[in-house]
């Protein structure tokens, strides 16, 4: 059966170079970069190379990246390593009710430890208000960590305005930014937004699984939250996972260069609104609940009074593979909390499901998977 | 300090001839509920078990509680048959599992190696010197001797070749061993409520299989996967289980086409009693087994089940009939079925469940309600594409 995969938000099939990169570390490189021989030599080059070309990507120094097991480790490594290491500073955190949840349960156990955290309530499209954000950052705010691309709807957060009226308000607040869904797809580079710390997992970018990376502006202190034998300066300690490491390298090499003129991926862009025209075609009631300038690879839809696990899994017996709401919902019996953060009705909730895009998709993938949606929507509903 | 374990069997011992039938059963059990427990060696003494283990008795013991047909477990205390070591062992087990002070106790001997230099009641009458002597040092007049009415039974054991001593004992699950009173067929589905009453059913002896509904894609593999977990934890208490996996996909399509959306919960149970039916002649299932109880959910009034009930004539055993909701998540618990049974797939009732589904169905109106449903057909067809799955 053929397999057409939409689901790359969840993750994403890693690019067969990446395999191989991974494949010949393990085989061959397999030291430990702490070890003073040849072999641990090798390995350590490897990290250096990785550290250098994701600094490139993000324009920034490699002295600046930690690597870490992925995005919720980046994540929670940013929002607790400062609040525990600047709370003399002041115990105020912002951020917003569309996170993913790495960043949300990380402020509510923060909260349980008695930091006084402000939740920015977002729009019908999950996008928060500037002049909230204005509003909510005081003398006392260490940090506000806003979300770039929501993950379940696609939409975008405009960083380089966040970081201006976040600094203007306070200098002395950390920004953070949740990039995972972001990088890769469009242009993130901190500097342009004030960013001082930036999260990036390897397995939405084609790359290896277990492998993420923070950026953290050069200066800025962090309490570690893994202490052992020092790797990566202390901030994150642990044997690096070097294959992983490696696998790396590849996924980042793919991706395309972002420069303000070419800000985002044209290609995904077009794939989705291909997408957005095949349903129209659809003899049901769709309704679309991604912002139209969303990110250009996440379509989240709803098809009201249908369910959208049995969507999804009537599309799976054709091989085509989407999902509901998202994926790190899909354990829990909680709707999700951000399509109820944004006012959808029950109804529409249950009947969501998010179509997300890769480069590697094709038009005629599309078509296909348009197709299997009628002929199952028909069938089954 | 502790090298084995005593097992009791209550009810069985009861069973006249049939007993060491039901004592090898137990047996049985026990290997399997141990299997993933550790080395251990077994030997069956009149009444009871032994169990000699190697390591923490606390994993044994967990396991054991749980297998039906044990009433009390004790950890024992082994050591050499001589008179000063037994007195020391003695006090240590004592100290160790009496924390409440003050109490009161007796020694109780029993002597199969009569070779041994004292009898049975100069050895309590030592041995209970010994711990008065100690404790009361420590405690002054905490602990005393009844031998009427004592708080702990200090237990001795004078063998050939070692001396067992315990005083602790803990509770068993009681019931009867699984496979010693027949064969029913459980109605699994990813719930709260079916393993459990699938376990107390093993809990009085039963041997179970198991039929589930998969209606891919209404229900996912995950959901077929939870159910095969289940089963799996059941089969740890209650050794194979063969598990019927039905194709039910169609069936709940024509009812969804056919039948009054009311009925189609009342329908589908129907159907689902039918292909159970099927099943358990095919298989000898003497009884069906369901999770339901009075009133949960509208297929679980008293009309529902006359109703649905109609289409059998099998025993259809209802462990669950008088549990609250909360009674039965404490079962699920203990024997670690909760966890996997909330897991949030999609399950063939839930997904098909109208706005207002008949509480107290007629069999009249359910009549005619299914009656353009080819029923013999369907059931013909899902029987075909379905699949056994031994577990365990």
């Amino acid at each position: 059966m053929r397999e057409i995969y939409l689901d790359n938000s969840a993750t994403t099939r890693p690019l067969p170079e990446v395999v191989e990169a991974m494949v010949q570390t393990l085989t061959d490189n397999y030291g430990n970069p702490s070890s003073l021989h040849n072999k641990g030599l090798k390995a350590e080059k490897i990290l250096k190379a990785a550290r250098r070309k994701i600094a490139e990507k993000l324009a920034v120094s490699p002295e600046e990246i930690i690597f870490t097991s992925g995005g919720t480790e980046s994540n929670n490594l940013a929002i607790k390593g400062i609040a525990y290491q600047y709370q003399n500073r002041g115990r105020h955190l912002v951020t917003t009710e569309v996170e993913h949840p790495s960043v949300l349960e990380s402020f509510l156990a923060l909260e349980e430890e008695g930091f006084e955290v402000t939740f920015l309530e977002a729009d019908r499209y999950g996008r928060i208000s500037l002049d909230d954000l204005r509003d909510s950052i005081t003398p006392e705010t260490i940090l506000a960590s806003i979300i770039h691309v929501n993950n379940e709807l696609g939409t975008i957060h405009p960083l380089a305005e966040i970081g201006t009226i976040i600094k203007e308000k306070n200098p002395n607040t950390f920004f953070h930014t949740d990039c995972i869904q972001s990088f890769g797809k469009m242009l993130v580079q901190p500097a342009r937004s004030m960013v001082d710390l930036l999260s990036i997992s390897g397995h939405k970018i084609h790359g290896p699984k277990g492998i993420g990376v923070l950026y953290k502006r050069k200066g800025i202190e962090l309490r570690a939250l893994q202490t052992g034998g020092g790797q990566e300066n202390g901030y994150r300690c642990g044997t690096e996972n070097i294959p992983g490491i490696a696998g790396l390298i590849p996924a980042l090499d793919a991706l395309p260069d972002y420069t303000e003129e070419n800000p985002y991926n044209q290609e995904l862009d077009r794939l989705k609104n291909h997408f957005i025209r095949g349903l129209e075609k659809i003899d049901r009631k769709v309704i679309i609940n991604s912002p139209e300038d969303g990110a250009p690879h996440i379509l989240n839809i709803s098809f009201p009074g249908i369910k959208g696990e049995v969507l999804i899994h009537s599309l799976e017996a054709e091989g085509v593979y989407v999902s509901t709401g998202s994926a790190c919902h899909s354990k829990s019996r909680e709707k999700s909390h951000v399509l109820r953060a944004i006012g959808l009705p029950m109804e529409q909730i249950d009947g969501t499901i998010r179509v997300s895009f890769s480069t590697y998709n094709t038009i005629e993938e599309l078509d296909y998977a348009l197709a299997s949606l009628a002929k199952q929507l028909k069938t089954f509903f | 300090m502790y090298k084995a374990l005593l097992v009791r069997f209550g009810e069985i011992s009861l069973k006249g001839k049939n007993r060491s039938f039901f004592v090898n059963k137990l047996v049985e059990n026990i290997k399997g509920a141990l299997r993933e427990t550790g080395a251990y060696q077994i030997e069956k003494s009149y009444g009871r078990i032994y169990l000699y283990i190697e390591g923490n008795p606390e994993l044994y013991i967990e396991k054991l509680k749980l297998i039906p047909g044990i009433v009390s477990i004790s950890p024992v205390a082994i050591i050499e048959p001589e008179i000063e070591k037994i007195k020391e062992m003695a006090l240590k087990v004592f100290d160790y599992s009496v924390k409440e002070y003050p109490a009161t106790f007796k020694v109780e001997t029993s002597r199969p190696n009569k070779e041994f230099p004292l009898q049975s009641p100069e050895i309590s009458r030592e041995v209970g010197a010994h711990l008065l002597r100690n404790i009361n040092t420590r405690r002054p007049e905490q602990l005393k001797v009844d031998v009427h009415n004592p708080e702990h039974l200090l237990s001795l054991e004078i063998r050939r070749d070692k001396a067992l001593v315990y005083t602790e004992s803990i509770p068993g699950i009681g019931g009867l061993p699984v496979g010693t009173s027949g064969k029913g067929l459980l109605l699994l589905s990813g719930g709260i409520d079916s393993p459990v009453a699938g376990w107390l059913s093993l809990k009085r002896g039963m041997t179970l299989d198991a039929i589930y509904f998969h209606s891919f894609p209404y229900t996912s593999d995950r959901a077929r996967e939870k159910v095969l977990d289940l089963a799996r934890i059941l089969s740890k208490y209650g050794g194979k289980i063969n598990l019927f996996i039905n194709h039910f996909t169609d069936i709940q399509m024509e009812i969804r086409k056919k039948c009054p959306p009311k009925y189609t919960i009342t329908i589908m149970r129907r159907m689902m009693f039918r292909i159970a039916e099927e099943v358990a002649r095919k298989n000898k299932n003497l009884v069906l087994v369901t999770g339901e109880s009075i009133g949960q959910v509208a297929s679980q009034t008293l009309e529902s089940m006359h109703v649905i009930n109609e289409v059998t004539n099998l025993p259809v055993l209802r462990p669950l009939i008088s549990m609250d909701k909360t009674e039965i998540i404490q079962i699920a618990r203990m024997i670690g079925s909760y966890n996997t049974s909330i897991l949030p797939y999609e399950d063939c009732c839930s997904i098909f469940v109208p706005k207002h589904p008949v509480t107290r169905p007629t069999l009249k109106d359910t009549l005619e309600a299914e009656k353009d449903l080819e029923i013999e057909r369907l059931i013909a067809e899902s029987m075909e594409k379905s699949e056994t799955v031994i577990i365990g």
